[in-house]
C-alpha cells in the first residue's frame, strides 16, 4: 500500500501500481463512497482508497452488496465506486443490470479486473461483454497513468450520460507499477436523495419507460466514443500492418512494432466503428490485438469490415505479450519468425504454493485424507482449495465462491449405487461462507439434505492477503466492528444446535472424532474450526517442536500433515521376512519455520516429536 | 539518453525479498531520470510459490513484461529459481545467483528431485553465471535479511548507472528509519559486489 500516494501533492510523480493509481483517481474525483469485496487482482484498490481522507470506504460481504452500496450512494447524489475481480461481476450483475435502466445521480464507476493469464482465478472471462450486455460505456486503461486518468474521466462520463461506467482492468494493469503524475481533489459535494418513484422503483411499468432512454443513451455514447480523445491514432511509418488494440495489449504492440500504425482504444464500448473504418483505409493489413475474446473483431466484421485479422492468427487465451504477437505477425507478413531464445529452458521441479506452517486448514485436510474412502468432498474458493493437492488430495470439486454447499446437496440428491454409502462433505472458509455460502446451507437444511459442512473459520480472507470481513470483528480500517457468531448463524439457518460443533483443528483426534460422528448422522451438520490464520493479527505462535532422530521410525506419517516446516532428512528401507519392503522417510522440523501448532505431534506414532526446548535440555 | 531498455528479472520464493529488491532497482532508475515499469506477481505465488518481478527501464518503456531472450540480468535469490528463469537472458546477459537451496515439500518427500548442480546446468546451456553464497555473507554480518542488499551489490557493476546510486537508494531507506542499519548495509553491498567480482574472475580464470 502506498502512503506516499496519499500524501503526494498535485503534480508529484510517483511509481504506482494500477491499483494504487486508481485509488488516487477515485479520491481526486471527489468520490464519497467506495466499496469492494477482495479478489485478485483488484484487492489493493480498496485497501489504498481506505487510506485517503474524506470518503467512506468498506469491505462489503460480497460484490453484489458492494454494487448495491455504491448504487445507494449514487442515488443520493454522491460520487460512488466499487471494485471487483471479473468473477465478482457475475455476483454483482443482478443489481447492475437494472441500475443501467435507472441511471445515476452521483457519478458511479465500477472497476472490474480480469485475470488474463489466470494468475489466481478459476476462469478467464472477458468483462468487456458487460458493456454490451448492460449498454454502458467501457474504458480500458493501458498503464498506471491511464488507470489514474481514466478513473476521473469515468466519473465525468457517468454523470454526463446518466450511466454507470465500467473501468475494465487486467492483471497487467493492477499489478504493474509505472510512473504517475497526480493531481488535485475535486469537491463534488453530495446533493442528497430526491424522491422520484418513477425513476427508482423499477416496476415493469416504470422500467418500460426507461428502456427507450437506455437505447438513446447508447447511441449518444457511440457518438461520444467516435469523438473521444481516449481513442488515438498513431499514424506510424510502416503501413504494412496496422493494429486496433486496447489495454496492456497496446503496450505489447508498441513494444513489438514501434513503427506500425496503431489505433489505440481507451473508450472501447460503444465501439467507434467509423473511426476504425477510416483507420482501416490507411493500412495494408489490419490486426485487432485484443486479449481473450474476439469482441472488437466480431463487431467490426458485423459492421462490414471483413478483411481484417484477429483471432485467426493470435492466441485466444492468455496475454498478447510480444512473445505471443511477434511470431503471428511475422507469419502474416510472410517473414521469418523471430529466432527462439538463445538458451535452452531449464525446468528444475515445480514449486506449487503450499499452506503455511501451522495453517489450521492442514489439520482438516490431514483428517479428511484419513477418511478419504468414505467421503466425497465439495470444496470452495480460498487457501483451502490447496487441499486438492499433495499430500492431502482431499478436495474433489471447486467451481465458484460459495458453491460448495449447493454442489454438495446436488451430489447428495444424485447418488448412484456406488456412492450411496459415501458421506458428502462441503468445505468452506469463513469469508466465503458469508460471501455466498449461507444460502447454500439454508438450502441443505430446507431440503433435508444429508451434508456435513466444515466451516473453516480462520478470521481472515486469507488467499487475497488477510482482509477483514463481517466475521473478523474488524473493518476495512482495522477498527473494531460487530462480529458474526457463526454457530448462532448456522442455528438460525435451521441446523439443529446439537449438530453444530466447534472444534480446535490443532487437536487432530478431536477433529477426527467430530467429523466421523457427524458423517454418521444423516442430517445437516456443521463443524466449525476456530483457529486463526497464522498470518493474521489474531494468531499467537507457540514454542517450536523438533524430531528426536533416534525415536523417528521413518513412517512418514507427519509428512501427510502437509506442513512445509517438516522435511525428509534421510530415507531407508524396512525389510522383514515374508513382507514387502517398506520405504522409510525420516524427518526433521525446520525450527525457524515451526510455530508449535502441535498437529504433527498428534500424527506421530512413536512420539518422536517433542518441544525443541525439551530436546535441547536433554542434550545438555 | 539512448533508446536502450534495461531488462532485469528478479526471481526467488515468496518472502525472500524479491519485490523489495525490484522496488529499489526501480526507484534508483527513476532517480536517474529513466521511465520505469515493474511487474509484480501476487495471489497464489505468495504461498511458498515462485515469485518473479520484471523491472524494465529506459527512455520510454512500453510493455511491462520482459520478452524471453532479452533480459540483461537474471537475479536469482535461490539457486534452482535462478536456473528456472535463465533462458530469459539475452546473449551476453548475466545470471547472478545466490547458491542457497530451498527445498519445497514436493522435493523433500521425493516426488521430484532438486538438481545436483543447477549452476553447471546453466553453464552447459551456455549461460554466463556468477554464483556465490549470499546467505553465508549475511550470516557473517549477523542478519539474514541482508541477502537483499548483498544481491543488489552483486549486480551493481552490471547496471547502466554507477553502483553508488543503487547503494544510496538502499542506504537512504535506512538512514531515515533505522540509522543503526546504515553501516552494515553498506558493508553488505560492498561484500556482494566483491563476491560477484570474485565469481566472475574465477570463471574467467577457468575459461
Amino acid at each position: 500500500m502506498s502512503a506516499a500516494a496519499v500524501e503526494a501533492q498535485a503534480a508529484t510523480r510517483l511509481l504506482l501500481s494500477g491499483n494504487e493509481a486508481i485509488a488516487r483517481g477515485v479520491w481526486e474525483a471527489g468520490c464519497k463512497v467506495a466499496c469492494a469485496y477482495p479478489g485478485t487482482p483488484s484487492t489493493e484498490i480498496l485497501e489504498n482508497v481506505a487510506l485517503y481522507p474524506d470518503l467512506y470506504a468498506e469491505w462489503s460481504v460480497n460484490e453484489k452488496v458492494s454494487m448495491e452500496v455504491a448504487i445507494g450512494a449514487s442515488m443520493s447524489g454522491a460520487r460512488s465506486f466499487c471494485a471487483m475481480k471479473h468473477v465478482g461481476m457475475n455476483v454483482a450483475s443482478d443489481a447492475f443490470m437494472t441500475l443501467t435502466l435507472a441511471g445515476v445521480v452521483g457519478g458511479m464507476v465500477v472497476a472490474v479486473a480480469d485475470d488474463v493469464g489466470l494468475s489466481s482465478s478459476q476462469n478467464e472471462q472477458d468483462s468487456r461483454f458487460w458493456g454490451r450486455f448492460a449498454h454502458v460505456p467501457v474504458l480500458e486503461p493501458a498503464d498506471s497513468q491511464e488507470a489514474y486518468e481514466m478513473t476521473k474521466v469515468a466519473f465525468d462520463l457517468s454523470e454526463r450520460f446518466n450511466t454507470p461506467v465500467i473501468l475494465r482492468l487486467t492483471t497487467r494493469i493492477c499489478h504493474v507499477k509505472g510512473l504517475v503524475t497526480v493531481g488535485e481533489r475535486d469537491a463534488h459535494p453530495i446533493s442528497g436523495f430526491k424522491l422520484d418513484a418513477k425513476r427508482w422503483v423499477l416496476t415493469p411499468a416504470n422500467a418500460k419507460f426507461a428502456l427507450p432512454r437506455q437505447i438513446a443513451r447508447e447511441d449518444a455514447l457511440r457518438a461520444e466514443a467516435e469523438m473521444s480523445e481516449l481513442n488515438v491514432v498513431d499514424a506510424g511509418s510502416d503501413k504494412r500492418v496496422g493494429f486496433v488494440t486496447s489495454g496492456p495489449a497496446f503496450m505489447h504492440v508498441r513494444e513489438s512494432y514501434p513503427d506500425a500504425p496503431v489505433l489505440k482504444l481507451g473508450f472501447t464500448y460503444p465501439l467507434p466503428v467509423e473511426k476504425i473504418k477510416a483507420f482501416r483505409a490507411q493500412v495494408d493489413k489490419l490486426v485487432v490485438a485484443e486479449e481473450t475474446e474476439p469482441l472488437i473483431e466480431n463487431e467490426l466484421k458485423a459492421a462490414g469490415l471483413h478483411d481484417i485479422h484477429g483471432k485467426d492468427i493470435l492466441p485466444r487465451l492468455g496475454e498478447l505479450s510480444p512473445a505471443a504477437l511477434m511470431p503471428a505477425i511475422a507469419k502474416l507478413l510472410g517473414e521469418e519468425p523471430p529466432p527462439p531464445a538463445t538458451y535452452a529452458k531449464i525446468d528444475p521441479f515445480p514449486r506449487p504454493p503450499t499452506m503455511c506452517p501451522a495453517c489450521p486448514h492442514m489439520g482438516v485436510y490431514y483428517t479428511l485424507s484419513r477418511l478419504r474412502k468414505r467421503v466425497q468432498i465439495s470444496g470452495d474458493i480460498g487457501c483451502y482449495t490447496l487441499g486438492a493437492g499433495h499430500p492431502w488430495n482431499a478436495l474433489d470439486t471447486t467451481i465458484s465462491m460459495g458453491a460448495s454447499m449447493g454442489i454438495a446437496l446436488g451430489m447428495d440428491k444424485a447418488r448412484s449405487p456406488e456412492t450411496k454409502d459415501k458421506a458428502v462433505i462441503s468445505v468452506i472458509g469463513d469469508s466465503t461462507f458469508l460471501h455466498m455460502g449461507m444460502q447454500g446451507l439454508l438450502d441443505i437444511v430446507y431440503n433435508r439434505g444429508n451434508v456435513t459442512t466444515l466451516l473453516l473459520d480462520n478470521r481472515s480472507t486469507g488467499m487475497t492477503g488477510g482482509q477483514n470481513h463481517a466475521g473478523t470483528g474488524k473493518d476495512l480500517h482495522g477498527e473494531d466492528a460487530p462480529r458474526v457468531d457463526f454457530a448462532k448463524l448456522c442455528e438460525a439457518l435451521g441446523v439443529k444446535p446439537e449438530r453444530i460443533k466447534k472444534v480446535d483443528p490443532y487437536k487432530l483426534p478431536v477433529l477426527f472424532k467430530a467429523i466421523k460422528d457427524e458423517i454418521d448422522v444423516h442430517e445437516p451438520s456443521v463443524i466449525i474450526t476456530d483457529r486463526p490464520c497464522v498470518l493474521s493479527e489474531f494468531y499467537d505462535g507457540f514454542k517450536p517442536y523438533a524430531v528426536v532422530d533416534q525415536d523417528c521410525n521413518g513412517c512418514g506419517n507427519c509428512l501427510n500433515v502437509g506442513c512445509p516446516a517438516i522435511t525428509v532428512s534421510r530415507t531407508g528401507v524396512r525389510q522383514r521376512p515374508g513382507m514387502p519392503d517398506v520405504e522409510l522417510k525420516f524427518t526433521t522440523i525446520d525450527t525457524a519455520m515451526c510455530t508449535g501448532c502441535h498437529m504433527c505431534v498428534d500424527s506421530c506414532g512413536p512420539k518422536a516429536i517433542v518441544p525443541l526446548a525439551q530436546l535441547k535440555e536433554a542434550a545438555q | 539518453m539512448s533508446d536502450i531498455i534495461t531488462n532485469i528479472l528478479v526471481c526467488g520464493i515468496g518472502g525472500q525479498g524479491v519485490m523489495t529488491a525490484a522496488e529499489i532497482l526501480s526507484q534508483t532508475a527513476i532517480a536517474k531520470g529513466f521511465d520505469v515499469k515493474k511487474s509484480e506477481v501476487a495471489g497464489m505465488a505468495q504461498r511458498g510459490g515462485v515469485v518473479t518481478s520484471h523491472v524494465r527501464f529506459g527512455k520510454k518503456v512500453w510493455s511491462p513484461v520482459i520478452t524471453p531472450g532479452t533480459a540483461d540480468i537474471v537475479v536469482g535469490f535461490e539457486l534452482a529459481e535462478g536456473s528456472r528463469w535463465a533462458d530469459m537472458l539475452r546473449p551476453g546477459g548475466v545470471a547472478m545467483v545466490n547458491t542457497i537451496r530451498l527445498t519445497p515439500p514436493v522435493v523433500s518427500v521425493g516426488l521430484f528431485k532438486y538438481p545436483e548442480d543447477p549452476v553447471a546446468q546453466m553453464r552447459a546451456a551456455g549461460v554466463t553465471v556468477y554464483d556465490f553464497d549470499a546467505g553465508a555473507i549475511a550470516r557473517e554480518l549477523g542478519n539474514l535479511r541482508l541477502v537483499n542488499t548483498i544481491m543488489l551489490g552483486a549486480i551493481a557493476d552490471y547496471l547502466p548507472f554507477p553502483a553508488t546510486d543503487l547503494e544510496e537508494q538502499i542506504v537512504g531507506r535506512f538512514r531515515a528509519k533505522k540509522p543503526a542499519m546504515v553501516e552494515v548495509n553498506q558493508r553488505a553491498f560492498a561484500l556482494g559486489r566483491e563476491a560477484a567480482r570474485a565469481s566472475q574472475q574465477s570463471l574467467a580464470a577457468s575459461a
